[in-house]
């Protein structure tokens, strides 16, 4: 059953902050909003076991992730569905990253950078940021990868971005792009093969990474990259 | 759903406000109808100061809807409004992309403060 928050009139303080907490503990979540009387239920993903038109709404809602308006006994009801938070993990904090970051947290996704070695990771070349010093590896199996998580690997360095690259073709992430050339690129992929990752999952991977704009500055790569991200993001929502 | 991310800082302004003690009200785009600039979903709040964040359009209707909020908070109901070329308004305030779009706009209550459902 949908846990049912308020029975009156309008919006209450207690359904805001369980639509703020289900973000933070980046939970999915469909508010369920009646047009005549204003009564408004709160659904969680394991919860939308509710039977009749209202149930098949909401478990429409989660699966397809479109807010909209259904009409059923003559009656309309607003569906809202707030998905999980978007995350980026970046792993490198090279120069690309200090603008990509800030750029991608302004985009609506929650940040971690991901790079043992201390001194480029650090406080004062990335105040704020949630930084992880560990093997890229490592690090990935602990945050979490879903299907609303970006991977990117940006330090030149096969000993860094390929255990990472490795961890996310095993996963759905919905982006993985990886800095270098394609000559990088090619010599990558046949260390990934020999490691035993299959052709069909090295074709997921996004290099040279990020839109052909022309890009050379660091900066304007990251604009590339944040413009690649959005397009894998939105064109598979919207197909 | 589109910007699903931004509304939730929104909806964390709404809050703020709200423990600040001040009146608020939350109005969401919940259909749209041909080019309308933001998606279903996108969120506009606003306070009794008529301080606002968020967006339901491009900024075409964000005036009127700011006026309806400040209603809404006044009288404690929820309000449906419609805006696009079609509408009467349409001269006055109305989406230039020719677009059509419905906001609801709701106060945000304590269970306490909550008025009796007419």
């Amino acid at each position: 059953m949908g846990r049912k928050i308020g029975p009156r009139a309008v919006v209450k303080a207690s359904t805001l902050k369980t639509l703020i907490q289900a973000k933070e503990q980046g939970q999915a979540i469909v508010l369920a909003t009646s047009l005549e009387n204003h009564s408004q239920l709160v659904f969680f993903p394991e919860a939308a076991e509710t039977d009749g038109p209202l149930g098949v709404a909401v478990r429409d809602g989660f699966r397809t992730d479109r807010s909209r308006v259904v009409e059923f006994e003559g009656k309309r009801h607003f569906i809202q569905v707030i998905n999980q938070p978007l995350k980026l993990l970046v792993v490198g904090a090279v120069h690309i990253a200090q603008t990509l970051i800030p750029m991608a947290q302004s985009c609506g996704y929650a940040v971690t950078l991901i790079d043992p070695r201390k001194a480029f990771a650090s406080n004062d070349r990335f105040p704020g940021v949630a930084v992880r010093n560990e093997w890229p590896d490592k690090a990935l199996a602990a945050l979490g990868l879903n299907s609303r998580t970006a991977m990117v690997t940006l330090t030149h360095d096969p000993k860094l971005d390929e255990p990472a690259l490795i961890k996310a073709l095993d996963s759905d992430v919905f982006y993985i792009g990886a800095l270098g050339s394609r000559r990088t690129h090619h010599g990558r992929c046949e260390r990934l093969s020999e490691a035993g990752v299959s052709e069909e999952k090295l074709e997921r991977i996004h290099a040279p990474i990020g839109l052909d704009i022309g890009a050379t500055s660091p900066a304007e790569i990251a604009v590339s990259i944040m413009g690649e991200i959005t397009s894998a993001l939105r064109k598979r929502v919207n197909r | 759903m589109l910007n699903k991310d931004e509304e939730h800082s929104a909806l964390e302004t709404a809050l703020g406000w709200y423990e600040q003690g001040l009146n608020v009200a939350i109005a969401t785009v919940i259909s749209t109808w041909g080019s309308s600039p933001r998606p279903t979903g996108s969120q506009l709040v606003v306070n009794e100061e008529r301080q606002f964040e968020g967006s339901v359009s491009g900024g075409c209707v964000e005036t009127a809807v700011i006026e309806e909020a400040m209603d809404v908070m006044d009288t404690g109901l929820p309000r449906l409004l419609s805006y696009g070329v079609s509408n009467e308004q349409a001269w006055e305030v109305g989406l230039a992309c020719g677009g059509q779009i419905e906001v609801y706009v709701e106060p945000l209550w304590d269970e306490k403060s909550a008025p009796e459902q007419s």
